[in-house]
């Protein structure tokens, strides 16, 4: 798999810590991702040294929260093929040209591109720091704290469980097809592949079935129990709040000047 | 008549644009804290029985009685209470991020109070001897403690009865002998279906035998299984080298 899960699953992502940033309450932290993120991707382009200030707040709780450099780097490869497109951008925009290294380029697809590259990397490496210091069970108590409708959390938890198992199940039937000499190298030679998805759609459908015969054994009734309410510590807000206010800060700025 | 009674009459059920029934006038009675095996081949109708038995299959024809409730929809809550049905993939039964989460869903659904949830969730743990898994994943727990799991998350109900279905599969030596002394330690009447002879004589005193959806032989499991041709005509085998009368 891509982004650095080393096929190993979802439940990997954590970097195990006890750094202030692992600590704070999760829901204060996904609430800060989502803001600073936002301000992000609000800040305008022409303003390099405001991406210059993102990324140095984004890297500097990446050092606080003590996650390994090569880690962060090897799981930004998940934006590699956005970042593929925005290179193509300034060869096939059109408008004013500029010249580099003897190549016509077009300027509004340069900043196109620069638009892309950096709102990309700086919004991914905030979300690497939320995904390797909050475990899925966390984010997921944490979406339901902030009232996020019941039901979405609840599909959310349930593919965030079965999709372990998914891989797995689709990994051997992998192994069993490549046991059988089966080395698909051309499109032509895709159509086990698409027979093996469909096998595995009904498999899931149909333990999907016995999931909720599970659950109504146990006096399921529609709607998913609430397990704890814990409130959250006042202290983790003001913490949290401290890179989304300098964001916002250097958003408005970055319009004012 | 106790509350912890299994009775089963004269049950029928074909499954929805089959032509064949699947069970076929099953009967069954089961008294307060007897453990019983239900032995049967594959498609025999074991897992169909047991879905009836927690009302998850509705009723076609027949009867069942939990205790003094019969199996009616105003009945289904207390029913699945008294009931816990533990299936044969756990993976199904464990839908939770946590075991902790997982075994508090029942009590949870029966309107525990958060407060007291804890205790609840603890205790079973401890009953199947699994409270050092409380806070893991359970898609990363083994299968024996994914089946230790799995008893607690319904005996966190405090059910009246167990029915547990295929309950060895995928288990090693290990995880099987430790299953059946936890089985052979837990008070509640149990209903063990399994096509596992020797577990079977291993747990259960009584064994019935199920084929073509119904029952066609009932008696002291050693004497059940000491019947070559009676097991032969039912698709029944002890493993290899196994002999109930050397035991």
């Amino acid at each position: 798999m891509a982004g650095g899960l080393d096929g190993r699953g979802v439940g990997h992502l954590v970097i195990h810590g006890h750094s202030p940033v692992h600590r704070l309450a999760p829901e204060t932290k996904v609430v800060s991702t989502f803001a600073f993120v936002i301000c992000v991707a609000l800040t305008p382009r022409e303003q390099m040294w405001a991406f210059g200030v993102h990324a140095a707040v984004a890297l500097s709780i990446v050092a606080l929260a003590g996650l390994p450099a090569r880690v962060v780097l090897a799981r930004l490869a998940v934006i590699i093929p956005f970042l593929t497109f925005a290179a193509l951008v300034p060869f096939v925009a059109g408008g004013e040209e500029i010249e580099v290294l003897g190549i016509g380029l077009s300027r509004d697809g340069l900043w196109g591109a620069w638009n892309v590259a950096a709102k990309a990397s700086i919004g991914a490496t905030a979300s690497i720091i939320l995904s390797a210091t909050t475990s899925v069970p966390e984010i997921l108590r944490a979406l339901t704290r902030l009232r996020v409708p019941k039901v979405l959390v609840s599909i959310m938890a349930f593919m965030m469980r079965y999709l372990d198992l998914l891989v797995d199940q689709l990994g051997r039937m992998r192994t069993s097809m490549t046991a059988r000499c089966h080395d698909p190298r051309w499109l032509w030679q895709a159509k086990p592949i698409a027979s093996s998805a469909g096998a595995l759609f009904v498999r899931s459908y149909e333990r999907g079935e016995r999931v909720h015969q599970a659950m109504l054994s146990r006096g399921f009734t529609g709607t998913m129990p609430d397990l704890e309410e814990q409130a959250t510590p006042g202290g983790d807000w003001a913490r949290a709040a401290l890179p989304p206010v300098v964001a916002l800060a250097v958003l408005l700025a970055a319009v004012m000047l | 008549m106790s509350c912890t009674t299994i009775q089963v009459a004269d049950l029928r059920f074909t499954y929805p644009g089959a032509h064949d029934s699947v069970l076929d006038g099953l009967s069954v009675s089961i008294g307060e804290g007897e453990r019983v095996a239900l032995l049967g081949p594959n498609g025999s109708g074991k897992t169909t029985f047991v879905l009836h038995l927690n009302g998850l299959l509705s009723l076609q024809s027949g009867t069942i009685r939990i205790g003094d409730l019969d199996m009616t929809d105003a009945n289904l809550p207390e029913i699945r209470r008294r009931v816990g049905a533990v299936f044969q993939d756990a993976d199904d039964q464990l839908f939770m991020q946590s075991v902790r989460d997982d075994v508090s869903f029942g009590p949870a659904n029966l309107g525990v109070p958060r407060g007291d949830l804890d205790g609840v969730v603890e205790r079973a743990l401890d009953q199947v001897g699994a409270m050092p898994l409380i806070d893991r994943t359970p898609h990363h727990l083994s299968g024996g403690e994914k089946r230790r799991v799995a008893i607690a998350t319904v005996l966190a109900m405090e059910p009246h009865a167990l029915v547990l279905d295929e309950p060895t599969s995928g288990l090693d030596p290990v995880g099987r002998r430790e299953l059946a002394e936890l089985l052979a330690g837990l008070p509640q009447t149990q209903l063990v279906v399994t096509h596992d002879l020797p577990f079977a004589l291993q747990t259960c005193p009584r064994s019935m035998i199920v084929s073509g959806g119904k029952v066609v032989a009932d008696g002291p499991t050693r004497e059940v299984l000491a019947d070559a041709e009676l097991l032969a005509a039912n698709r029944l085998e002890l493993p290899y080298g196994f002999d109930v009368s050397a035991l």
